[in-house]
């Protein structure tokens, strides 16, 4: 992933939390919804393709899991906890254009269940990723 | 200054309007050919043959000898092309190549020999492939070679299987192999080909291999590292001996990327550095044309522990000074059907015989002072994330023009084609935002590469939003790149 951009016009919710490889991660209940950052699709370009994850796939935190590629690069999503892939964006196939129109919403990758909540403790929460992407 | 030469343009020969296609040029019935007037009667395929034998009409276009010249004609004067300015994609070493190499390559003794021939039939052909592996291995310092990779990721591979084959043969199981995060997308990609993981390693401040980070990843399980030296940020690897140390020292291999090897012709050896393999891309260094999808050729040259590995056969010297074929004692076999692609071989024989030892030595240097040249003035127009020394190509970032102007390396890309330049590599290496990657090479004279800079500049200066409509000179405008990749459709009649 790029560095720094026009910061001041990147999107960065309140109620998310973030991963230093620029996904997001909004917790429901004992599950996780995922997808990249407004900051990731910005620094990709236009996105082309989304290999969407198999749902029953186990996925290991901090391991790659599935491909996102724009006109640019091929860049790798990895995994923010450990669990397992229960409900993906099929969309995606059709519509990978959806992670730059709306990354924090139809833009969702995948949902994944959590093996250990204490794992989310670990991820930034957006004044820090806020603080990441400015560096 | 008085200007001689450089100020040349190709943009009146790339035209205007874009060329319509084949089909749409087609006229029904029209033929290249038309037959004389003769007394043997027509006869309508439908009369002649079963009606379920008589296939459905083609779609072909339908198009006058005359009118098929001048379209492709037209089309080759559109293509920006080496031969016509000009060409700065950095990593590619898109170099004009001397006219001298074109005749070799058409030597009727060379280019009507069939493969198959025998030795004894073609020994000028052996005793060329021989001369050509000993100054590979010469410039390269390594021990052997194998000419037969027909491409440069079909050398990596090679070189990968080789690695394997090395390890297999001391009884190891080696599964990762080491790559840094400024590496061509061919090595990992060639490292998954050959049944290894990739470990990557981060680059520094400096833009130089982290060589703490990499010593903190090798271990028992490692086959060995790839390396491009100089990297694709253009800088020379100065740890490098430090490196081959680290790596040997845990009983791996070190892999020489070869598509920057124009920087260091006659000037340092990878062999000298500690490196173990090393392939070649002579459609880069040594005069083969490329660019137009090949052929190229992508030699594997070796240390002399490995030589026993290469693919076979390979042309040798016998004792009473005939040339044979020889395959080497624990070959891996064969990479290519033949013997490669030899006559983009020959050409780059005679490439090396043209310069020999100290024209190769100045091809590097050309090469580097033209390229640290165009960093040198650039600077305070673009940004330079790694300002230093740099080899025979050098990165610099639209990141500044992106933040005041909304303008990106991809708008000065598209921008430099209404400059009458080819424009340099973007995105790429990975790890510079905006990046523009500028490879002028050494066959462009002091005046090309300064109305190249000056352009460059001048898009600085007058960077603006209406960029992202360029080129609006030339005959095709601003191409849909992400439709393209979305919704693919390669034939004419399905175009919407």
């Amino acid at each position: 992933m790029e560095g720094s951009g026009n910061v001041a016009a990147v999107n960065v919710p309140d109620d998310l939390r973030y991963t230093t490889d620029h996904e997001w991660v909004r917790q429901e209940g004992d599950r996780v919804r995922i997808g990249i950052t407004d900051y990731a699709q910005d620094a990709l370009g236009d996105v082309v393709f989304v290999q969407v994850p198999t749902v029953g796939a186990p996925v290991t935190a901090g391991a790659s899991f599935s491909e996102v590629e724009s006109t640019k690069s091929v860049s790798d999503i990895y995994a923010p906890v450990t669990g397992e892939v229960v409900e993906v964006n099929d969309d995606l196939t059709d519509t990978p254009e959806r992670l730059n129109e709306d990354p924090y919403g139809e833009g969702w990758i995948c949902v994944l269940s959590v093996g250990d909540a204490a794992e989310l403790d670990g991820l930034l929460d957006a004044t820090a990723y806020r603080a990441l992407i400015d560096g | 200054m008085t200007i001689a030469g450089g100020r040349a343009t190709s943009i009146p020969l790339m035209g205007r309007d874009e060329e319509p296609t084949i089909f749409e040029l087609s006229a029904p019935g029209r033929s290249a050919a038309r037959f004389r007037d003769q007394d043997l009667p027509e006869w309508s395929a439908h009369e002649l043959v079963p009606a379920d034998l008589v296939s459905e009409p083609l779609h072909l276009s339908e198009a006058s000898e005359r009118d098929v010249v001048g379209h492709f004609t037209r089309l080759s004067h559109r293509q920006y092309s080496v031969d016509l300015g000009a060409y700065p994609l950095g990593s590619c070493t898109m170099k004009y190549n001397p006219k001298l190499c074109d005749d070799v390559a058409s030597l009727p003794g060379l280019a009507n020999v069939h493969p198959a021939a025998p030795a004894h039939l073609t020994q000028g052909w052996l005793e060329l492939l021989v001369g050509l592996g000993d100054a590979l291995c010469e410039v390269t310092g390594m021990k052997a070679i194998t000419l037969q990779p027909p491409a440069g990721a079909a050398g990596e591979l090679t070189g990968l299987l080789l690695m394997r084959a090395w390890h297999e043969a001391q009884g190891r199981q080696r599964t990762k192999v080491i790559i840094p995060d400024s590496a061509h997308g061919t090595n990992p990609a060639s490292v998954t080909l050959g049944g290894y993981d990739t470990v990557t390693v981060p680059s520094d401040e400096r833009g130089l291999v982290d060589l703490e980070a990499l010593k903190a990843v090798l271990d028992e399980d490692v086959a060995g590292i790839m390396l491009t030296n100089p990297n694709t940020l253009g800088l020379f690897e100065e740890e490098i001996v430090e490196i081959a140390a680290a790596v040997h020292e845990v009983g791996g291999l070190l892999y020489y990327d070869g598509a920057n090897l124009n920087a260091i012709l006659g000037v340092t050896r990878p062999g000298d550095m500690g490196f173990d393999i090393v392939h070649m891309n002579l459609h880069k260094t040594f005069a083969v044309p490329h660019g137009g999808g090949g052929p190229g050729a992508g030699p594997v040259a070796v240390s002399e522990r490995l030589a026993a590995y290469l693919p076979g056969p390979v042309p040798v010297r016998t004792g009473d000074g005939t040339y044979a074929w020889s395959t080497p004692e624990r070959s891996i076999g064969r990479v290519h059907g033949w013997h490669g692609n030899t006559l983009a071989l020959a050409r780059a024989w005679s490439y090396i015989l043209l310069n020999g030892g100290d024209g190769l030595r100045r091809v590097a240097e050309g090469a580097v002072l033209n390229a640290n040249w165009v960093r040198e003035q650039l600077r305070g127009h673009y940004d330079i994330p790694f300002d230093r020394p740099n080899m025979h190509e050098c990165v610099v970032s639209a990141r500044n023009l992106k933040k005041a102007h909304g303008v990106k390396a991809l708008d000065v890309a598209k921008r430099l084609l209404e400059e009458g330049f080819h424009s340099p590599t973007v995105y790429f290496p990975l790890i510079v935002e905006e990046a523009l990657m500028i490879e002028p090479t050494e066959t462009e004279s002091p005046q090309t590469v300064a109305a190249l800079v000056e352009a460059l500049i001048r898009i600085a200066e007058g960077a603006s939003e209406a960029d992202r409509e360029a080129p609006r000179t030339t005959p095709v405008r601003r191409v849909d790149e992400a439709r393209a990749a979305r919704q693919l459709i390669p034939t004419f009649d399905a175009r919407p």
